[in-house]
């Protein structure tokens, strides 16, 4: 759980959060973005999902990961990505985070498509650039080159941390999350 | 004004507590402690701060007086002091309770307000031990001589956690203790009854037995000498050379509390709790009392001149030689029961029966006995060890942490999911094979064999829980000076081991309830046609896919004019509210009622009806009154069968489905054109049996895509929760189906539609209606409509 590469002490800015290491990369509509590997349980195709009423919108719901309930997100609605249909390339991501009281839980998060599981060294990744105040930067912990693209580095952790607190700050956002 | 009052009264109510605790570790033999106790005095009298009223005020000046006397004389408590304050604490506390409740208050003992100089008079026959807790009435003329007889025994302090034990053993031991010490106390309340009821002597006998191999084999010696010491007085019993009385039942139970404490202690520490304190037990008190009831007199012989126990070994038992409750037919001079008795002690081990008649010879020595005591259990140890392990070992029952175990339920959950996965699979289902068809039957016999296996394994009887009431119902007696006899129906109805644990709590105050307020007085009781003696029933069955646990009782019952007062004092009802009985009754259960604070502490004192329910509901259950008046009350309580599965109503919305606990449905109907009332701005009403109930579209409620747009195209779930109920509109009912509830995660925590999740026979998740949220919902539906 601890070993792995956490981005946790990241988001000062113009450092980089990302550690170097092996990232899973997939793509949401049509750009790349990857996690740690270690944080990846497992990948699973798209299953029926249940709703979960009155629920933020990019919260699909969830589903019977041989008999646990776990959390589905659709990482597309949360950047405000386009959403097209599902295709035989959709997929699950099943991830593994740290939970609120210690420990770890499942979360997954449905992706257009899954690439490689790539290796990024230091000089590979960079801090993330300033886009201006554009509220997804604070999930993004790095920027890695990758041949000709570059692939988003995001932290999970922080994203499904915002996703609990979600439901009661129906009001905007809070002033703390925008202070990193 | 009040909730000044009830705060003074919860607060005093945990000091009052603390002095229960701290005269429980009041040394009787060195009379030390009063430094803590008058401490604590001093805090309950700031508490009160002169709000209390006269009958308390009496009891605090009382106590004030002692106090300062003995501090005057010599700064130590005094053995009548330490009984007065023994006696005391139960008062006060039910003094405390009736100001609370307004009832009356207890009697004030006249005999309190005489200093200590004169002795009060001996209660009752001068009855048996100090118990810990000081609590039994050690009154009488001797404590003093008494005390000094037993400083014969050697006084020792020893380490809690032996030196250089496994404390995986210990902890093991512990485990087995506890339940030893609980069938012991079961056997003990029966022998109370019927003091000859052999099986329950041989099982208690057995079960001492036991327990003193098993603190043999942790070194444990001075738990060791006690068990011993008790066990001796019971195999006297069991061959019928001792009688036993209610002395020796006090006796017995006082030496188990001890064993019980220190096995307590031992297992906080264990688990680092206070490492390395110590703490004081009046074992060699004990055995003094035990060595004089088998001598045939009582502990603090009440008849006996001072004189007669002295130091002299041989002397005590002489003078109470008359009032020796020996069986007639064994009849041998009580000192040849002493003695006999301790020759058991070097027997017991080699020979199950050893042979009377050789036995006068060692009559002589018998009663210095303190110092063969300490003696006889290194030199039998050896003996010990081996024989005691035995019984420890073989009884065939493997512990198992409840982690493991939840563990392996979950997965049997999952794996019958698979396997109906497999069954169903239309693929699988196109290949005619008969082969193929058996494999699969046997598959699906395994697998349901497996689950009912697998669930029965957190199943226990509901008799251990059951059981610590009947020494919860005694002692209440005791206190109140009632008689109250409990009964106990259907021990055996198993359930799920969580339930058994979280209903211990409600059950005590339950009981206690019942005992406090609905048993009468015998004197009343008589008046009013009824036999002396109240009778507590306690019953456990199955009904419908539920355990029902009923707490009757035949006291006075619920007085519902009296209960409509109170609520309309306290706020919770308005005064020209129109309520019928059921509603009335239901009032007790109201935030507020009673004033009362968390559960936290062993007796369960303190804890509102309120929060009764409120344990009950946690875990899905339900809970109902009867009562008629002057007849009694029946409490009921409706518990799961276990907490992992409920039984739940299938309902389908458009294409999703959602589980309402089975529990929470009263009925499900069509509704016809006509029985749906749109009510301007309140949103829509259903009359149910001559009720308007409110309706809430789930489909709408929940956002979800449904096709009963109208109520007449739907299906009316009434369901309900406490008092309240609504009507849930829902497209079709699907079925019934047992579901393994399983938690929505940190995700969803601040949702408040839905209390879980479950994996239903297709592999899908289908959601459990939170039905208590969405009753207390607002009908914020309705505007929308």
């Amino acid at each position: 759980m601890t070993a792995h590469p956490s981005p946790h002490h990241s988001s000062h800015q113009g450092t980089t959060g990302a550690l170097p290491g092996k990232y899973l990369t997939f793509t949401l509509s049509k750009e790349s973005y990857g996690i740690p590997v270690l944080k990846v349980r497992e990948i699973i195709r798209l299953c029926p999902i249940t709703p979960v009423a009155n629920m933020p919108e990019h919260v699909k719901g969830v589903i019977n990961l041989r008999g646990k309930v776990i959390p589905l997100v659709d990482l597309r609605s949360k950047f405000c990505l386009p959403i097209s249909a599902d295709t035989e390339r959709n997929c699950i991501v099943v991830t593994q985070i740290a939970a609120a009281g210690g420990g770890t839980r499942l979360y997954g998060v449905i992706v257009d498509g899954v690439e490689e599981v790539a290796n990024f060294t230091a000089a590979d990744i960079e801090p993330t650039p300033d886009f201006g105040g554009a509220i997804d930067s604070m999930f993004i912990t790095g920027m890695a080159k990758a041949g000709s693209g570059v692939k988003t580095l995001i932290d999970l952790d922080k994203i499904s941390a915002f996703d609990g607190t979600i439901a009661i700050q129906a009001l905007g956002l809070p002033s703390a999350s925008h202070a990193s | 004004m009040s909730t000044e009052r009830f705060e003074i009264i919860g607060k005093a109510k945990k000091v009052i507590q603390q002095i229960g605790l701290e005269l429980a570790f009041v040394d009787s033999v060195n009379e030390n402690g009063i430094d803590g106790i008058n401490d604590l005095v001093r805090q309950l009298e700031a508490i009160l701060g002169g709000e209390e009223p006269e009958q308390i005020r009496a009891g605090m000046d009382a106590v004030r007086q002692w106090i300062d006397e003995r501090v005057a004389i010599d700064n130590k408590l005094s053995s009548v002091c330490i009984t007065r304050l023994g006696d005391w604490q139960p008062w006060i506390d039910a003094a405390v309770m009736s100001w609370e409740y307004q009832l009356s208050y207890p009697t004030f003992p006249e005999g309190w307000k005489t200093p200590e100089g004169p002795p009060p008079a001996p209660v009752g026959n001068g009855a048996a031990a100090v118990a810990p807790g000081g609590q039994s009435s050690q009154a009488g003329p001797v404590p003093r001589p008494a005390a000094r007889t037993v400083e014969l025994l050697p006084e020792q302090t020893v380490d809690i956690v032996p030196p250089d034990s496994d404390p995986e053993m210990l902890q093991l031991f512990c485990a087995e203790a506890q339940d030893l010490l609980q069938d012991i106390e079961q056997g003990v309340l029966v022998l109370e009854v019927n003091p000859t009821d052999s099986s329950s002597l041989d099982s208690l006998f057995r079960a001492f037995h036991t327990f003193k191999g098993n603190v043999g084999v942790m070194k444990l010696l001075v738990l060791q000498r006690l068990s011993h010491e008790l066990e001796s007085m019971l195999d006297a019993a069991r061959r019928g050379k001792y009688q036993l009385g209610s002395d020796s039942i006090t006796v017995i139970l006082a030496g188990s509390d001890i064993l019980k404490r220190f096995v307590t202690e031992l297992s906080n520490q264990i688990a680092g709790v206070d490492a390395g304190r110590t703490i004081d037990l009046p074992i060699p008190q004990l055995i003094h009392d035990v060595h004089s009831l088998l001598a045939g007199g009582s502990s603090a012989p009440a008849g006996a001149p001072p004189a007669a126990v002295t130091p002299a070994p041989a002397a005590p038992h002489a003078p109470a030689a008359p009032h020796a409750p020996v069986a007639p037919p064994a009849a041998p001079s009580p000192v040849a029961v002493a003695a006999a008795v301790e020759a058991d002690f070097a027997a017991i081990f080699e020979a199950p029966a050893p042979s009377r008649g050789a036995e006068p010879a060692r009559s002589e020595p018998a009663l210095a006995a303190p110092a063969a005591v300490v003696a006889a259990p290194v030199a039998k140890k050896q003996a010990t060890n081996q024989q005691s392990s035995a019984p420890a070992v073989g009884s065939g029952i493997v512990r198992v942490d409840t982690v493991k175990l939840d563990g392996l339920i979950d997965l049997v959950g999952e794996l019958v999911i698979a396997q109906s996965m497999v069954v169903q699979n239309p693929e699988l289902k196109a290949i005619t094979s008969a082969h193929l068809s058996r494999c699969l039957g046997q598959l699906r016999g395994i697998t349901s064999d497996l689950q009912r296996t697998a669930m029965s394994l957190r199943m226990v009887p509901i008799r251990n829980t059951f059981q610590k009431m009947s020494r919860l119902v005694r002692d209440l007696a005791l206190q109140q000076g009632k008689e109250i006899a409990l009964s106990l129906e259907g021990e055996d109805t198993e359930l799920d081991r969580n339930i058994v644990e979280e209903l211990s709590d409600p059950l005590v105050h339950m009981i206690r309830n019942s005992a406090d307020h609905g048993i009468e007085m015998p004197e009343a009781r008589v008046a009013a046609g009824k036999p002396p003696a109240g009778t507590i029933t306690l019953r456990a069955f199955h009904q419908g896919g539920f355990i029902v646990i009923q707490i009757e009782d035949d006291g006075r019952g619920l007085n519902a004019a009296k209960i409509r007062k109170k609520a309309i004092e306290r706020g919770i009802i308005k005064a020209d509210e129109n309520l019928d009985e059921r509603e009335i009754f239901d009032l007790i259960f109201a935030a507020g009622f009673s004033t009362a604070e968390k559960v936290t502490d062993l007796s369960g004192r303190g804890v509102g009806m309120d929060v009764v329910r409120r344990n009950i509901e946690k875990m899905r259950g339900k809970i109902e009154i009867s009562s008629i008046e002057g007849h009694g009350t029946t409490f009921t309580l409706y518990v799961p069968l276990t907490l992992a599965i409920i039984e739940g109503l299938l309902v389908g919305i458009g294409e999703e489905r959602y589980v309402i606990p089975t529990l929470s449905v009263r009925e499900s109907f069509r509704p016809l054109p006509g029985m749906v009332t749109q009510v301007q701005g309140r949103g829509e009403v259903v009359s149910v049996r001559g009720r308007l109930t409110p309706i809430l579209r789930l489909g709408r409620h929940l956002n979800t895509p449904h096709t009963a747009l109208d109520p007449t195209q739907g299906i009316i779930v009434v369901v309900e929760a406490g008092q309240d109920s609504r009507c849930l509109l829902v497209d079709q009912l699907i079925g019934k189906q047992e579901v393994v509830i399983k938690s929505l995660g940190e995700m969803f925590r601040h949702q408040t539609e839905f209390a879980g999740a479950a994996i239903l026979g297709d592999g899908r998740v289908g959601l459990i209606l939170d039905i208590n949220a969405l009753v207390k919902l607002k009908s914020r539906n309705g505007e929308a409509a």
